[in-house]
């Protein structure tokens, strides 16, 4: 380990054109582009193991164990297809390193047989992985040229995916902690500061403020102590960039956290991040571990007089959380809940002092931009937005994934081009964008160039990247309403308007769900008295409450009114549900050829709406149906559809 | 008793330091060696970290990882987030409600289930997601959803 | 440093670094407000003061936004209206159509919010959070459904009253106010103080109301109802009743209550008198036995629960004595039938007070003889308004009238425990006297009555050295005291009173408790001294009286039978 150590600190110091053969040859090996075995790799994060990954791996083992063939097994982080997983790559010594998609474990066996006998499959194959001197497979395309990826500008997610999250040695073998080197021993704090100022770089969790900006406050408030906190909450259900990141790249982002802290004279480092991350938090737990052991962290980095310390802690789970006045109340120990600002955490934070709170995303693009300057990376992305964004993508699409385009790119190509828009024969309605405080997308919108201030243009925010994909059959009130009743259940129920305004309009967005209880009296009244009120309520809501989860909370009410005003109208006044997913909108009927009169539907109805005489068909009284759908599951003889 | 209280003890000499920023660590070891958190824990670490209990009891309750009452043998997890909400987990949940007749937080009265609803377990590709404990099942339909339960039930008799 | 604000056109100067509010409300500037105390820390939940600010995107809170530069301000434009009417309307959507029958009807903040905002209709509908009423607490009575979880419990129970028997507990739309582990507050550490209920804007929390009790018994024949009431209760009911703060009405309450059905009307400052001379008694026997000081006064219950709970080890220290009320209570139920020639008709002992503590106090064991509790009854100040204007009396008509005989206090002495620091006051003036044989001189003792939560002060009598201190309000008692086993300070006798500046802002006092009616409060009872011959205990005839026919001597055996109690460690959740 000490020669081991002392090499991989050389190589860190190093531009790889000043490394001596021998070290070269040494790099290769590190970085898996020589090695003595086979090698097969699984995705260990943790949509490969929802999906099975880990019976893969028990899999190849005993594979390999019954012929008694030496490979090497190891893990990797996902390359962001959450939905093909389990993903695996298998690499023989010489020959590129290929990927395959949904392996799981019974598929072992034939697969493995087909590559050691040099024959590619035809199925689940993704892609293979060029790099220098390796001899590449017949009929398989390259990474680079399948859609998925030929589209991106994979910086951020270079790694992920490829490398081994367990290894410091893949890590700095492939440049890593060469930017940290170079920071500590080059730059003064300020100037840090300044570089990553010029290199325009904002904010990745969804304001877009200058991260360089931020620094400067909380570097020029003078403090005995200055924190720097890593936001690795990641609340936004449906966003899953910074999971990802740290699930396969784990030292990225410490070697960004300790440049960060760096810029702003601090000594100590927290990371904040969702106690559920389970697989995240190991290995930045392993990652943390083995910086302490090489000199990365703790006392006098490598003589250089600069001391740090990281730590991880876990939050508890609160949403609300991921505001940063509340991740630092949460760090202190107490109730997550946001505080008015000014002042601001950067002069007055985590136990009063200046304190910088970083997105995982914005941290992981640091040590790009200190390696390869600020002029490079404002040649990605535009003028007023540089560098890339990561995007997840789910819903009603052909792939689920992480998406990394310079920022500029449109919708269009991010959802249509790149993952391959909706499935067969659907057609795409909307996208979701910035998760539960977010905004729907229209379809008309598709070409806009993505950056903060077009979308502000149009009264849509990007958040932090979640891209929710809607098709003819996702119904957009239902969603919205799916999201208001998230918001007030994670509202951290301080202020008035944020508790009590989203509870209100979950409750009217509801409502428009559903049939009215009676179609005559109040419920119908209350229903349009309610209904009146959404638009009060939302502005009321951003105009005054304490902090962005209230202000953002009528997002996807306010930008759906803006763009599907005639869904809303459809379920109001015509009681239908375009996309006839609004199940207790729906038309219940029954079938008289396959009613037998049991009379159990008349008994379980809740509006007793259905009539008939036992032994004969029974019918629906169509004006006293709620349409909640208890016939259409109580009927043992499937008699009841609905339309 | 005295056996939690031992335990207890052990977990609080782990965080020597008396301060309130140890609060939650702290909680969270006690919920991981125990599954909630009971009266005396909260009446120990009041008194450790020199804290009004209501304070603890006021911040735990405003987190979803703490529990006041036990797990159940199975702890059912259900990702209700975006993905899994669209793609049915609304209708798991209210099958889940249905089969063991407990909520989200609850658990049952034979302490056999307890579950949990989570927004986005982390695998949107393979929407809906529900983990026992943590044993994932993924695209589960309501169909599918009554076998698992009702396989844990039986494994759970033997 | 001076900073120009323009707020509705007008400019006006204010301090950088100050909140908007407070410069607004310098120059006579009103924004609602719900959330912000005064010396409480800033909270900024409730909205409600939100401003205008010229250049910011959304309203401001203006009770927690600093000054920092030049701003064009509009307190009152549509935009700021029309979001503190929805947030009203909001609060309301989730509130019981109560007032009717609501114990804040007409001093209700909600309530008349809703009218300056002028709310004529329920816009908003929605279902209402289903919450139970907590009846445990013989004080206090919560009920969540019209909390609207502005905090003000929670900060007061926590920065005055060091108790945090409250909190937040869960969030969102499950945001309650809790004990630990929803305890009821019986089963808390609450100490029945009552300032949170005090500081309380709506009716979520509310006193144990027994008035409708009392109906019962009024009138029924066979019964004694005799009635006594403390002196921080006469100088305050009249807030309540339409009269000028400060007015003291004792001539006045004497009149109504026997009107109202009173058998026999007392006053608890009788009580105080004996309290008085059996504590300097107790004194002088600590100090001459060489026990440890300081002596620590019991008359306030809820400081008595208080340190039952966090100070056991401090109990010795403790005066045994009862409270002012239970003393009285004691020779009521005791002395008074056979001295009256009543027996065979039950008594039903009531006290008005100005404190919730006294409710709970009276449940206790210890305040029982033969299992028949001493007091019946507790009722508070406000419960006595609402007693006079059910009764319906003109209370211009009536003359002033006197107590009945023998529990009353001709002198000043018992009534000056009304107030933080008198009670220390009145059992100095007696011990001086029993020292040095003369009367200390009044003014000598004046020093004593600053406006200051924690008050010390060396007397001589003669030649011994008497170290006075009082503290009200727990938290400043907690430091106290903190201070006193760190040995930085020594004591002789400390007063500790557990509302701050003692029981005229009891927590059974009128509503709004504001600093200038407190000290309108305080002086009314110092002036009952001032005009006053008689200040001592010992020098009140009927006190006199009492002992040369009853009592024989203070720590007599009667004395300890009737007036001595004891103190117990207390479990429960701190
Ligand atoms: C309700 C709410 C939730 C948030 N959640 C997150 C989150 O999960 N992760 C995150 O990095 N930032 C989140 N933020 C933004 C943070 O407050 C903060 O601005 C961010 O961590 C700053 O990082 P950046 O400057 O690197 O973008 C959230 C903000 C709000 C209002
Ligand atoms: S806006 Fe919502 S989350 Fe933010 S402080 Fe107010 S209640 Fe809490
Ligand atoms: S339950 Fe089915 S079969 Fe029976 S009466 Fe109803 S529709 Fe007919
Ligand atoms: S859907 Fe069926 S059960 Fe429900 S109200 Fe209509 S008829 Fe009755
Ligand atoms: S608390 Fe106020 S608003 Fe509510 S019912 Fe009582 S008086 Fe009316
Ligand atoms: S205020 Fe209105 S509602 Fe109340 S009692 Fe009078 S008339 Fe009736
Ligand atoms: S009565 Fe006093 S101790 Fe009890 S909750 Fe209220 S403020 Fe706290
Ligand atoms: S009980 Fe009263 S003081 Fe406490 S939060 Fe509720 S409304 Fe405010
Ligand atoms: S200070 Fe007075 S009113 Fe307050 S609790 Fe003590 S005795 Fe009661
Ligand atoms: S468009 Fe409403 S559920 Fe469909
Ligand atoms: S929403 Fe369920 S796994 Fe992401
Ligand atoms: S008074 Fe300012 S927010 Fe409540």
């Amino acid at each position: 380990m000490q020669a081991d150590k002392e090499i991989l600190i050389k190589l860190a110091q190093q531009n790889p054109s000043e490394l001596s053969p021998d070290e070269l040859g040494q790099t290769a090996l590190l970085r898996k582009i020589q090695i003595p075995r086979p090698l097969v790799m699984v995705n260990s994060s943790t949509s490969g193991i929802v999906a099975g990954s880990m019976r893969t791996w028990e899999a190849i083992e005993q594979y390999a164990a019954e012929r008694s063939i030496d490979i090497d097994l190891a893990e990797t982080g996902s390359i962001g297809l959450s939905s093909e997983d389990p993903v695996i790559s298998v690499q023989l010594p010489g020959r590129t390193r290929i990927f395959f998609s949904r392996i799981t474990a019974e598929k072992v066996p034939s697969l493995l047989d087909d590559l050691f006998h040099r024959e590619v499959p035809d199925q689940h194959v993704i892609g293979q992985l060029y790099r220098e001197g390796q001899e590449p497979w017949k009929d398989v395309p390259s990474l680079e040229d399948i859609p998925y990826f030929a589209l991106q500008s994979r910086i951020v997610l270079e790694s992920c995916g490829i490398i081994d999250p367990f290894s410091i040695e893949e890590y700095i073998a492939g440049g890593g902690y060469r930017a940290f080197l170079l920071t500590i021993r080059s730059y003064t704090f300020s100037e840090v500061c300044d570089l990553v100022s010029d290199s325009g770089l904002r904010g990745r969790s969804g304001g877009g403020f200058s991260t360089g900006e931020k620094w400067k406050a909380a570097f020029r408030t003078p403090s005995d102590q200055k924190f720097l906190v890593c936001n690795a909450e990641e609340s936004d259900p449906g966003a899953f960039m910074d999971r990802t990141l740290m699930e396969g790249d784990p030292f990225r982002l410490l070697e960004g956290i300790s440049i960060a802290a760096y810029a702003i004279g601090s000594n100590r480092a927290y990371i904040y991040i969702r106690s559920e991350y389970k697989n995240a938090i190991r290995r930045i737990n392993n990652a943390i571990k083995i910086l302490r052991e090489m000199g990365l962290l703790g006392d006098n980095i490598l003589d250089s007089g600069y001391n740090l310390q990281i730590s991880l802690r876990k939050g508890p789970g609160a949403f609300v959380c991921g505001e940063e006045t509340a991740l630092i109340a949460s760090l202190e120990g107490r109730r997550g809940i946001p505080s008015s600002k000014p002042p601001y955490p950067s002069t007055s934070g985590y136990l009063g002092r200046p304190t910088v709170v970083n997105n995982v995303e914005t941290l992981s693009n640091l040590p790009g931009i200190i390696r390869n300057g600020p002029d490079w990376f404002k040649g990605i992305g535009t003028t007023e937005c540089p560098g890339t964004k990561i995007f997840s993508i789910s819903g009603r699409v052909k792939l689920t994934g992480l998406v990394e385009v310079p920022l500029g790119t449109s919708f269009d190509t991010i959802v249509n081009k790149i993952i391959g828009g909706v499935g067969k024969g659907r057609e795409l309605k909307a996208l979701h964008v910035g998760g539960p405080s977010g905004c729907m997308v229209p379809v008309e919108l598709m070409d806009i160039p993505v950056t903060y201030e077009t979308l502000k243009e149009k009264g849509l925010i990007m958040g932090s990247g979640g891209i929710f994909v809607m098709d003819d059959q996702s119904c957009v009130v239902n969603t919205v309403s799916y999201f208001m009743e998230y918001m007030n259940k994670q509202s951290c129920g301080k202020c008035i308007p944020c508790r009590e305004g989203t509870r209100r309009m979950a409750e009217i967005l509801r409502s428009i769900t559903r049939k009215p209880a009676d179609e005559e009296g109040h419920t119908t009244l209350e229903q349009f008295k309610g209904v009146m009120q959404l638009e009060t309520l939302a502005e009321v809501m951003k105009d005054t409450s304490l902090c962005g989860l209230g202000q953002n909370a009528p997002n996807p009410v306010l930008s759906t009114l803006k763009y599907f005003r005639h869904e809303y109208e459809e379920h109001i006044f015509n009681r239908r549900c375009p996309s006839n997913s609004c199940t207790e909108l729906r038309s219940w009927f029954i079938d008289v050829d396959l009613c037998t009169g049991c009379s159990i539907c008349a008994k379980r109805c809740p509006a007793e709406a259905i009539i008939g005489t036992a032994r004969h068909p029974y019918f629906i009284d169509q004006e006293k149906c709620i349409g909640c759908g208890i016939c259409h599951e109580v009927c043992k003889f499937t008699a009841v559809y609905y339309k | 008793m005295a056996d939690e209280t031992a335990r207890i003890e052990v977990i609080l000499k782990r965080f020597p330091q008396i301060k309130r920023n140890a609060l939650i660590p702290l909680l969270q070891a006690v919920q991981d060696e125990f599954g909630y958190i009971s009266e005396e824990a909260i009446s120990s670490i009041g008194a450790h970290l020199s804290l009004p209990t209501s304070k603890i009891y006021g911040l735990a309750t405003f987190y979803n990882q703490f529990s006041f009452t036990p797990r159940g043998f199975y702890h059912v997890v259900l990702c209700n987030g975006t993905s899994c909400h669209m793609s049915g987990s609304g209708e798991l949940l209210s099958e889940l409600a249905k089969l063991l007749e407990i909520k989200d937080g609850e658990t049952t009265r034979d302490g056999m289930f307890s579950l949990e609803v989570q927004s986005c377990i982390g695998a949107c590709g393979q929407s809906p997601v529900m983990a026992v404990n943590g044993e994932y099942h993924s695209r589960i339909s309501v169909k599918e959803l009554r076998e698992i339960i009702k396989q844990y039930r039986e494994d759970a008799g033997r | 440093m001076g900073v120009r604000l323009e707020v509705n056109g007008r400019s006006i100067e204010a301090e950088k670094g100050e909140t908007i509010l407070s410069a607004l409300n310098r120059h006579g500037m009103h924004v609602p407000t719900i959330c912000s105390m005064k010396d409480l820390s800033p909270s900024g939940a409730c909205r409600m003061c939100v401003v205008e600010v010229e250049g910011s995107e959304n309203l401001v809170p203006s009770c927690s936004f600093p000054i920092e530069g030049p701003m064009k301000i509009m307190t009152h434009s549509p935009r700021v209206l029309r979001a503190r009417k929805t947030n009203v309307e909001l609060l309301l959507s989730n509130h019981p159509d109560d007032c009717l029958y609501c114990e804040r009807n007409g001093s209700c903040e909600l309530q008349s919010l809703s009218e300056d905002l002028n709310i004529r209709e329920r816009r908003i509908p929605g279902k209402r959070s289903p919450h139970k009423i907590d009846k445990s607490s013989p004080a206090i009575i919560r009920d969540p459904s019209k909390c609207i979880l502005c905090g003000r419990c929670v900060r007061i129970c926590e920065e005055i009253m060091a108790t945090s028997s409250l909190d937040f507990a869960h969030r969102g739309n499950e945001l309650k106010i809790s004990t630990t582990l929803a305890l009821p507050l019986n089963d808390s550490n609450c100490t029945s103080c009552g300032q949170c209920l005090v500081a309380c804007p709506t009716g979520a929390l509310i006193e144990h109301v027994q008035f409708p009790e009392l109906e019962e018994h009024i009138h029924a024949p066979g019964k004694l109802v005799v009635v006594q009431y403390s002196p921080a209760v006469a100088v305050s009911v009249a807030e309540l009743l339409g009269y000028k703060p400060g007015t003291d009405l004792s001539g006045i309450i004497n009149a109504v209550l026997r009107r109202y059905g009173f058998d026999k009307v007392f006053e608890t400052s009788f009580g105080a008198d004996l309290m008085i001379m059996e504590q300097a008694r107790i004194y002088q026997d600590r100090k001459r036995d060489g026990q440890v000081l300081p002596l620590i006064t019991s008359s306030c219950p809820a400081w008595i629960h208080y340190a039952e709970q966090y100070y056991p080890e401090l109990l010795y220290l403790l005066s045994p004595l009862k409270s002012p009320q239970q003393i009285a209570g004691a020779l009521i139920r005791e002395w008074f039938p056979k001295a009256e020639k009543e027996e065979g008709k039950e008594i039903v002992s009531v006290v008005i007070s100005s404190c919730t503590a006294a409710k709970t106090e009276a449940r206790r064991v210890e305040m029982t003889r033969r299992g028949i509790p001493t007091i019946d009854l507790v009722l508070t100040t406000r419960e006595l308004a609402r007693m006079i204007k059910l009764s319906g009396l003109d209370l211009e008509l009536l003359e002033p009238e006197l107590p009945d005989a023998p529990f009353y206090s001709t002198g000043s002495a018992g009534k000056l425990c009304g107030v933080a620091g008198g009670e220390a006051e009145a059992t100095v003036r007696t011990i001086y006297a029993q020292i040095t044989g003369t009367e200390i001189p009044a003014s000598k003792l004046h020093r004593f009555r600053i406006n200051k939560s924690y008050r010390e002060m060396i007397v001589k009598a003669g030649k011994t050295e008497i170290r006075m201190g009082t503290v009200s309000g727990l938290a400043n008692a907690v430091a106290l005291i903190e201070e006193l086993k760190a040995g930085k300070r020594k004591l002789d006798i400390l007063e500790v009173m557990a509302c701050p500046d003692g029981c005229v802002n009891g927590g059974g006092q009128p509503i709004p408790a504001e600093e200038k009616l407190i000290r309108t409060r305080s002086k009314a009872v110092y002036d009952m001294d001032n005009g006053t011959k008689n200040h001592t205990a010992h020098g009140d005839p009927l006190v006199q009286e009492i002992y040369r026919d009853l009592l024989k001597e203070a720590g007599g055996k009667l004395s300890q039978d009737l007036f001595y109690t004891t103190y117990l460690k207390r479990e429960v959740l701190l």
